[in-house]
Protein backbone atom coordinates (compact mmCIF):
# COMPACT_ATOMS: atom_id res chain seq x y z
CA UNK A 1 0.00 0.00 0.00
CA UNK A 2 2.75 2.39 1.04
CA UNK A 3 4.67 1.81 -2.19
CA UNK A 4 1.55 2.31 -4.30
CA UNK A 5 0.90 5.66 -2.63
CA UNK A 6 4.50 6.78 -3.30
CA UNK A 7 4.20 5.85 -6.98
CA UNK A 8 0.83 7.62 -7.12
CA UNK A 9 2.35 10.78 -5.60
CA UNK A 10 5.09 10.65 -8.23
CA UNK A 11 2.51 10.19 -10.98
CA UNK A 12 0.52 13.20 -9.81
CA UNK A 13 3.73 15.25 -9.83
CA UNK A 14 4.66 14.11 -13.33
CA UNK A 15 1.16 14.73 -14.64
CA UNK A 16 1.21 18.19 -13.05
CA UNK A 17 4.47 19.12 -14.77
CA UNK A 18 3.23 17.88 -18.15
CA UNK A 19 -0.23 19.49 -17.89
CA UNK A 20 1.05 22.83 -16.59
CA UNK A 21 3.28 23.32 -19.63
CA UNK A 22 6.42 23.49 -17.48
CA UNK A 23 8.10 20.68 -19.43
CA UNK A 24 8.48 23.23 -22.22
CA UNK A 25 11.72 25.15 -21.53
CA UNK A 26 10.55 28.06 -23.72
CA UNK A 27 7.61 28.65 -21.39
CA UNK A 28 9.84 28.64 -18.32
CA UNK A 29 12.48 30.89 -19.87
CA UNK A 30 9.76 33.29 -21.01
CA UNK A 31 8.49 33.44 -17.42
CA UNK A 32 11.96 34.63 -16.45
CA UNK A 33 11.98 37.22 -19.25
CA UNK A 34 10.20 39.97 -17.32
CA UNK A 35 11.26 42.68 -19.74
CA UNK A 36 10.64 40.70 -22.91
CA UNK A 37 8.02 38.16 -24.00
CA UNK A 38 6.91 37.54 -20.40
CA UNK A 39 4.66 34.50 -19.89
CA UNK A 40 3.33 34.53 -16.29
CA UNK A 41 2.05 30.91 -16.46
CA UNK A 42 4.70 29.55 -14.08
CA UNK A 43 3.45 31.86 -11.33
CA UNK A 44 0.05 30.18 -11.65
CA UNK A 45 1.66 26.75 -11.32
CA UNK A 46 3.45 27.72 -8.11
CA UNK A 47 0.50 29.71 -6.79
CA UNK A 48 -1.94 26.84 -7.23
CA UNK A 49 0.52 24.34 -5.74
CA UNK A 50 0.91 26.60 -2.68
CA UNK A 51 -2.85 27.13 -2.34
CA UNK A 52 -3.32 23.36 -2.22
CA UNK A 53 -0.27 22.43 -0.13
CA UNK A 54 -0.27 25.16 2.53
CA UNK A 55 -3.61 24.37 4.25
CA UNK A 56 -3.29 20.62 3.61
CA UNK A 57 0.21 20.49 5.15
CA UNK A 58 -1.24 22.17 8.24
CA UNK A 59 -3.66 19.29 8.77
CA UNK A 60 -1.07 16.65 7.83
CA UNK A 61 1.37 17.97 10.46
CA UNK A 62 -1.42 18.30 13.02
CA UNK A 63 -1.93 14.52 12.80
CA UNK A 64 1.47 14.13 14.52
CA UNK A 65 2.94 11.42 12.31
CA UNK A 66 2.65 10.18 8.73
CA UNK A 67 0.43 7.22 7.83
CA UNK A 68 3.20 4.80 6.82
CA UNK A 69 6.26 6.16 8.66
CA UNK A 70 7.37 6.84 12.22
CA UNK A 71 7.99 10.55 11.77
CA UNK A 72 8.09 13.46 9.36
CA UNK A 73 11.49 13.93 7.74
CA UNK A 74 11.94 17.69 7.75
CA UNK A 75 15.10 19.81 7.47
CA UNK A 76 16.18 21.01 10.89
CA UNK A 77 18.36 23.93 9.87
CA UNK A 78 16.88 27.38 10.32
CA UNK A 79 19.85 29.66 9.54
CA UNK A 80 20.56 31.32 6.22
CA UNK A 81 24.09 30.15 5.45
CA UNK A 82 26.45 30.93 2.59
CA UNK A 83 25.79 27.57 0.89
CA UNK A 84 22.04 28.16 0.72
CA UNK A 85 22.58 31.57 -0.86
CA UNK A 86 25.32 30.51 -3.28
CA UNK A 87 23.46 27.34 -4.24
CA UNK A 88 20.22 29.19 -4.99
CA UNK A 89 22.06 31.78 -7.12
CA UNK A 90 23.93 29.08 -9.12
CA UNK A 91 20.72 27.10 -9.60
CA UNK A 92 18.94 30.23 -10.86
CA UNK A 93 21.68 30.82 -13.41
CA UNK A 94 21.40 27.29 -14.82
CA UNK A 95 17.60 27.50 -14.73
CA UNK A 96 17.60 30.75 -16.67
CA UNK A 97 20.15 29.58 -19.25
CA UNK A 98 18.28 26.37 -20.04
CA UNK A 99 14.68 26.94 -18.98
CA UNK A 100 14.95 23.66 -17.06
CA UNK A 101 14.76 22.86 -13.37
CA UNK A 102 15.09 19.30 -12.03
CA UNK A 103 11.53 17.95 -12.45
CA UNK A 104 10.88 19.33 -15.96
CA UNK A 105 14.41 18.22 -16.91
CA UNK A 106 13.41 14.63 -16.15
CA UNK A 107 10.06 14.94 -17.92
CA UNK A 108 11.69 16.48 -21.01
CA UNK A 109 13.74 13.29 -21.47
CA UNK A 110 10.49 11.56 -22.46
CA UNK A 111 10.38 13.71 -25.62
CA UNK A 112 13.15 11.48 -26.96
CA UNK A 113 15.36 14.47 -27.77
CA UNK A 114 18.96 13.62 -26.95
CA UNK A 115 19.85 17.15 -25.75
CA UNK A 116 17.56 16.70 -22.76
CA UNK A 117 19.31 13.45 -21.81
CA UNK A 118 22.61 15.35 -21.95
CA UNK A 119 21.18 18.07 -19.68
CA UNK A 120 19.86 15.52 -17.18
CA UNK A 121 23.22 13.71 -17.07
CA UNK A 122 25.07 17.02 -16.55
CA UNK A 123 22.62 17.87 -13.75
CA UNK A 124 23.13 14.47 -12.13
CA UNK A 125 26.91 14.85 -12.44
CA UNK A 126 26.65 18.27 -10.75
CA UNK A 127 24.63 16.83 -7.89
CA UNK A 128 27.04 13.93 -7.36
CA UNK A 129 30.06 16.24 -7.62
CA UNK A 130 28.61 18.58 -5.02
CA UNK A 131 27.50 15.86 -2.61
CA UNK A 132 30.69 13.80 -2.84
CA UNK A 133 33.36 16.47 -3.03
CA UNK A 134 32.05 19.89 -2.09
CA UNK A 135 29.90 19.20 0.97
CA UNK A 136 31.28 20.27 4.34
CA UNK B 1 14.81 33.17 -32.18
CA UNK B 2 12.96 34.24 -29.03
CA UNK B 3 9.32 33.39 -29.48
CA UNK B 4 6.43 34.29 -27.23
CA UNK B 5 4.54 31.42 -25.59
CA UNK B 6 0.82 31.40 -24.89
CA UNK B 7 -0.20 32.45 -21.38
CA UNK B 8 -2.11 29.47 -19.95
CA UNK B 9 -3.45 30.47 -16.52
CA UNK B 10 -6.11 27.77 -16.08
CA UNK B 11 -4.26 24.73 -17.34
CA UNK B 12 -1.07 25.84 -15.55
CA UNK B 13 -2.96 26.35 -12.29
CA UNK B 14 -4.54 22.92 -12.70
CA UNK B 15 -1.11 21.34 -13.21
CA UNK B 16 0.17 23.27 -10.19
CA UNK B 17 -2.70 21.98 -8.06
CA UNK B 18 -1.70 18.40 -8.99
CA UNK B 19 1.88 19.16 -7.93
CA UNK B 20 0.57 20.52 -4.62
CA UNK B 21 -1.56 17.41 -4.17
CA UNK B 22 1.47 15.22 -4.85
CA UNK B 23 3.47 17.06 -2.16
CA UNK B 24 0.63 16.62 0.34
CA UNK B 25 0.19 12.91 -0.44
CA UNK B 26 3.91 12.24 0.00
CA UNK B 27 4.03 14.09 3.34
CA UNK B 28 0.82 12.45 4.60
CA UNK B 29 1.95 8.94 3.64
CA UNK B 30 5.70 8.72 4.34
CA UNK B 31 6.52 12.13 5.83
CA UNK B 32 8.80 13.16 2.98
CA UNK B 33 9.31 16.41 1.10
CA UNK B 34 8.53 16.20 -2.63
CA UNK B 35 11.75 17.96 -3.63
CA UNK B 36 12.86 16.62 -6.97
CA UNK B 37 16.53 17.64 -6.75
CA UNK B 38 16.92 15.83 -3.42
CA UNK B 39 14.97 12.84 -4.70
CA UNK B 40 17.18 12.53 -7.79
CA UNK B 41 20.43 12.93 -5.83
CA UNK B 42 19.22 10.48 -3.16
CA UNK B 43 18.08 7.95 -5.75
CA UNK B 44 21.60 8.02 -7.19
CA UNK B 45 23.66 8.15 -4.00
CA UNK B 46 21.66 6.79 -1.06
CA UNK B 47 21.18 3.14 -0.23
CA UNK B 48 18.42 0.93 1.16
CA UNK B 49 15.12 2.43 2.29
CA UNK B 50 16.40 5.98 1.70
CA UNK B 51 16.90 5.12 -1.93
CA UNK B 52 13.83 2.91 -2.47
CA UNK B 53 11.07 5.46 -1.88
CA UNK B 54 12.87 7.93 -4.13
CA UNK B 55 13.10 5.41 -6.98
CA UNK B 56 9.39 4.61 -6.58
CA UNK B 57 8.50 8.30 -6.69
CA UNK B 58 10.60 8.80 -9.85
CA UNK B 59 8.99 5.74 -11.44
CA UNK B 60 5.60 7.33 -10.79
CA UNK B 61 6.80 10.68 -12.09
CA UNK B 62 7.82 9.17 -15.43
CA UNK B 63 4.58 7.17 -15.68
CA UNK B 64 2.40 10.19 -14.85
CA UNK B 65 4.26 12.54 -17.16
CA UNK B 66 4.48 9.99 -19.96
CA UNK B 67 0.78 9.13 -19.83
CA UNK B 68 -0.24 12.79 -19.65
CA UNK B 69 2.06 13.80 -22.49
CA UNK B 70 0.77 10.94 -24.65
CA UNK B 71 -2.77 12.24 -24.16
CA UNK B 72 -2.12 15.97 -24.30
CA UNK B 73 0.84 16.21 -26.64
CA UNK B 74 2.68 18.29 -24.03
CA UNK B 75 6.08 17.12 -25.24
CA UNK B 76 5.36 17.14 -28.96
CA UNK B 77 7.08 20.36 -29.86
CA UNK B 78 9.50 21.14 -27.06
CA UNK B 79 13.00 22.13 -28.06
CA UNK B 80 16.31 22.75 -26.30
CA UNK B 81 16.89 26.52 -26.22
CA UNK B 82 20.67 26.69 -26.22
CA UNK B 83 23.67 24.93 -27.79
CA UNK B 84 24.93 21.69 -26.24
CA UNK B 85 27.93 23.23 -24.43
CA UNK B 86 25.67 25.86 -22.80
CA UNK B 87 23.14 23.14 -21.97
CA UNK B 88 25.85 21.07 -20.25
CA UNK B 89 27.07 24.10 -18.28
CA UNK B 90 23.48 24.90 -17.28
CA UNK B 91 22.90 21.28 -16.22
CA UNK B 92 25.98 21.33 -14.00
CA UNK B 93 24.89 24.68 -12.50
CA UNK B 94 21.42 23.28 -11.74
CA UNK B 95 22.91 20.11 -10.25
CA UNK B 96 25.58 21.81 -8.11
CA UNK B 97 23.27 24.69 -7.17
CA UNK B 98 20.30 22.61 -6.03
CA UNK B 99 22.55 20.25 -4.12
CA UNK B 100 24.50 23.06 -2.44
CA UNK B 101 21.35 25.06 -1.75
CA UNK B 102 19.40 22.01 -0.51
CA UNK B 103 16.52 22.27 -2.96
CA UNK B 104 14.90 23.47 -6.14
CA UNK B 105 11.58 24.85 -7.36
CA UNK B 106 9.67 21.95 -5.80
CA UNK B 107 11.49 21.39 -2.50
CA UNK B 108 11.97 25.07 -1.63
CA UNK B 109 9.39 26.74 -3.87
CA UNK B 110 6.40 24.52 -3.12
CA UNK B 111 7.08 22.29 -0.08
CA UNK B 112 9.26 24.75 1.85
CA UNK B 113 7.10 27.82 1.41
CA UNK B 114 3.99 25.75 2.27
CA UNK B 115 5.43 25.04 5.70
CA UNK B 116 6.68 28.60 6.13
CA UNK B 117 10.37 27.67 6.08
CA UNK B 118 12.41 30.85 6.16
CA UNK B 119 15.35 29.17 4.39
CA UNK B 120 13.05 28.10 1.55
CA UNK B 121 11.51 31.55 1.20
CA UNK B 122 14.98 33.10 0.94
CA UNK B 123 16.20 30.41 -1.49
CA UNK B 124 13.13 30.79 -3.73
CA UNK B 125 13.49 34.58 -3.90
CA UNK B 126 17.19 34.17 -4.73
CA UNK B 127 16.87 31.57 -7.49
CA UNK B 128 14.00 33.52 -9.04
CA UNK B 129 16.04 36.72 -8.94
CA UNK B 130 19.08 34.92 -10.31
CA UNK B 131 16.93 33.45 -13.11
CA UNK B 132 15.46 36.87 -13.97
CA UNK B 133 18.92 38.45 -14.13
CA UNK B 134 20.39 35.56 -16.14
CA UNK B 135 17.63 35.72 -18.77
CA UNK B 136 17.81 39.50 -18.87
CA UNK B 137 21.56 39.40 -19.53
CA UNK B 138 21.16 36.58 -22.03
CA UNK B 139 18.38 38.10 -24.07
CA UNK B 140 18.70 41.84 -23.61
CA UNK B 141 22.42 42.42 -23.01
CA UNK B 142 24.22 39.67 -24.93
CA UNK B 143 21.44 39.27 -27.47
CA UNK B 144 21.22 36.09 -29.49
CA UNK B 145 24.89 35.23 -29.03
CA UNK B 146 24.14 32.14 -26.95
Amino acid sequence: MKNIVIVLAGALFGAGIAISGMANPAKVQNFLDLFGVWDPSLAFVMGAALIVATPAYFFVFKAGKPKFAERFHLPERKDIDRKLVAGAVLFGMGWGLSGLCPAPALVAILSGIGHFVVFALAMLAGMILQRQFMSR
Amino acid sequence: MVEATTFTPYISAFGGALIGLSAVLLMWSVGRIAGISGIVAGAALDRGEERNWRLLFLLGLFIGAGATAALSGALDDIQPLVSTPVLVAAGVLVGVGTSMGSGCTSGHGVCGISRFSWRSIVATCLFMLSGFVTVFVMRHVLGEGL
